[in-house]
């Protein structure tokens, strides 16, 4: 029976180990930001700078609901803190986003677009939705061969009117797949504020139309965030089909860094500040003695000095040798 | 040898490709117990079940899509379009996801998006649109369009087993239309390579699916002329065999390209525009392109004979390179 509900709240951590390691992701997928800033900022980025802040709860929370020996990420956009859940290397990562001699992309693409099979992540194609159908079929095949491999994926607000993934949603629940979405509302796609882009309720009443479970959930709460993946994978595994989880949060920047977002009303911003995921996170596992305070300001001071870092190395590297561009446009065995 | 139709010889390669390689799986719409809207895959699913014989709700995006998602993770999937027109509902996943992956990820998307395609049979315009030059232009994906059974049975067994994503084009006019002695088992004609279908000396015809056999039937009635007609069927266009189509103008010193799908930016422009790059030298005469009229393909029988090429319209261009 479909299913839906929307909670605020989840219960306090049972597990130390792994509100510190959820913490910790956050704050890499935080400071990764910072340091992409800082780059935008000295003019070294090259490409669009998409800032994830607002959204490292639910980038971290869902894939530390998954088994990263078995399971698989399709990420977007905003969803860097996955890839260290998922144990990407920092200097890798940071050749593949900027597209450096040693990316996995050879310099044909950058930012998170990269794919890690080694690692089970599947980065994603400009185009939004377009890989939702994907990441169905590779659980598909999985299902084929006996395994139960669950594939988490995202789609924007905005992305979530794109036709296809209608026709993913219906696919994976009329064959009933363990395909998770996750749907980020965080406010905006690009200008577009939520009234212009859908006109139901929750993006999540759609689950229902479709037959599959589905929830609107606050997004700037991690373990929540976890909670409800969890219960998603395990649906997943036991073969009771696709979820449609909406995380509700704010993008917290522009669009991409060039974007000044003026047309966000500042008492909005303002009202979000006070429910950073990141902040409040910190607070609670600082009241609950799992961290003290000085820990996590050395882990936040630890983790930006990290990023630059392996930004500057990635930025010594040569830019990949132009003869890539005629190689691999098909497989040659 | 077995004597078996265009549509026999797809299915013959599809069934023996499933019972070699169980990674090989197929999903389409109706595809299962109906068999497809012309029975191609008939009786598959008793023999492979519905697992590996999956039917799909009308989503295009979602089959083709699913089977790059299951390329990905070790299958080889084959998809149909129920018609090959409906293949702009999935144009996004083949030319967005599947063309781009091998550039950009250095990983296989073995998968074959398959169907009937063309113009002559009172469809409409769509159902009977030529669609083989948006792939050809797109990068990343192989295009095969086989004008015979043998070539069909050939081609399909190295489209599923090549690495990278293959639009495959039948012709549903040539589907029951035409029977040939086709080898029986296994049986593989590698992608990218010409053949030439009937030698000759007088002037090379370069075409392929039901321009093939229009050229041959322009060249019956042409030999009465004294024309003698080299067809060239170059089977696939991507990739594209240019040495066997240089080499026949070398030859004949004056050529036609002809294709059913319409004239402008289509495939025959390509082929042109190589020989007047690399045989320019050897030609006595301008290329000459037959192709439909650029227009949807109409539906009444009037209209449609009218837009789409056919021998005579083969006959007439091949009596004017003669006459330059
Ligand atoms: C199909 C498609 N159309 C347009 C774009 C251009 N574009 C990139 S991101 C974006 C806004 C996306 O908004 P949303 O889905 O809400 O995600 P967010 O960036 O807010 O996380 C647009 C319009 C695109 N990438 N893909
Ligand atoms: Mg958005």
């Amino acid at each position: 029976m479909p299913k839906k509900s929307t909670s605020t709240r989840a219960s306090a951590p049972k597990n130390a180990e792994l509100a510190r390691q959820m913490l910790t992701y956050m704050i890499m997928a935080r400071e990764f930001d910072a340091a992409m800033l800082r780059l935008y900022r000295q003019g070294k980025a090259f490409g669009g700078v998409y800032s994830q802040l607002g959204n490292e709860a639910v980038s971290v929370g869902s894939a530390m609901a998954l088994d990263n020996k078995i399971d698989v990420l399709f990420p977007m956009h905003r969803n860097i803190g996955g890839h260290f859940v998922f144990g990407q290397d920092i200097d890798q990562l940071m050749v593949n986003h900027l597209a450096r001699e040693g990316s996995q992309m050879r310099g044909t693409d950058g930012t998170g677009h990269y794919a890690d099979p080694q690692r089970r992540i599947y980065g994603n194609v400009s185009h939004l939705g377009a890989m939702i159908p994907v990441a169905a079929g590779f659980v598909m095949a999985g299902l084929m061969r006996g395994e139960k491999t669950v594939a988490m994926t995202y789609i924007g607000d905005g992305g979530a009117q794109v036709g296809e993934v209608h026709e993913a949603l219906n696919f994976a629940a009329v064959r009933k797949l363990p395909l998770i979405v996750i749907i980020e509302n965080n406010q905006y796609a690009y200008s577009t504020p939520n009234h212009l882009e859908f006109a139901c309720e929750r993006l999540s009443d759609r689950a229902q139309g479709y037959g599959m479970f589905g929830t609107t959930i606050d997004g700037t709460d991690v373990e929540l965030v976890y909670q409800t993946c969890r219960e998603a994978v395990q649906r997943a595994r036991n073969g009771e089909g696709p979820s449609l989880i909406e995380t509700v949060t704010m993008r917290m920047r522009g669009h991409a860094e060039h974007d000044d977002f003026a047309y966000v009303p500042k008492d909005i911003l303002e009202r979000w500040s006070t429910k950073d995921p990141v902040e409040t996170y910190i607070s609670r596992v600082i009241q609950q003695g799992i961290m003290t305070e000085s820990e996590v300001t050395s882990l936040r001071e630890s983790t930006l000095s990290t990023m630059i870092a392996a930004i500057d190395r990635a930025l010594e590297r040569p830019w990949p040798a132009a003869e890539e561009g005629f190689r691999n446009v098909f497989i040659e065995s | 040898m077995a004597t078996m139709t265009y549509l026999e010889a797809i299915a013959d390669a599809l069934r023996l490709e499933m019972r070699r390689d169980p990674t090989v799986f197929q999903i389409g719409e109706d595809i299962g117990t109906y068999g497809g809207a012309f029975k191609l895959t008939k009786g598959m699913i008793d023999e492979f079940g519905p697992t590996r014989i999956i039917d799909a709700p009308i989503s295009e995006a979602a089959i083709i899509g699913s089977a790059i998602g299951a390329a990905l993770n070790g299958m080889r999937p084959v998809a149909e379009m129920q018609f090959m027109d409906f293949v702009t509902n999935g144009f996004n996943q083949l030319v967005t996801v599947a063309g781009t992956t091998a550039y950009r990820w250095s990983m296989p998307v073995p998968i074959v998006v398959r169907g009937p395609s063309g113009g002559g049979v009172g469809a409409n315009p769509f159902h009977s649109r030529n669609s083989e030059a948006w792939f050809a232009h797109a990068t990343g994906l192989k295009v095969v369009c086989p004008a015979f059974p043998a070539d069909a049975k050939g081609l399909m067994t190295a489209s599923i087993r090549d690495n990278n994503p293959v639009v495959f084009f039948e012709h549903k006019g040539l589907y029951r239309k035409i029977k040939e002695d086709v080898p029986e088992g296994e049986y593989v004609v590698p992608l990218g390579v010409a053949r030439v279908v009937r030698p000759g000396t007088s002037v090379s015809v370069i075409a392929y699916g039901s321009a093939v056999h229009m050229a041959l039937e322009a060249s019956e009635a042409l030999l009465r002329e004294g024309i003698d007609v080299e067809v060239v069927d170059i089977r696939t266009l991507v990739p594209f065999d240019e040495e066997t189509v240089l080499e026949s103008v070398r030859r004949t010193h004056r050529v036609v390209v002809a294709h059913e799908a319409v004239l402008t930016a289509g495939f025959g422009g390509e082929i042109a525009a190589r020989i007047a790059d690399k045989a320019f030298r050897w030609l006595d005469a301008p290329v000459r392109r037959v192709a439909a009229f650029d227009a949807p393909t109409p539906f009444a029988p009037t209209l449609e004979k009218a837009v789409l090429p056919n021998a005579e319209t083969i006959v007439s261009a091949v009596r004017d390179v003669m006459a330059f």
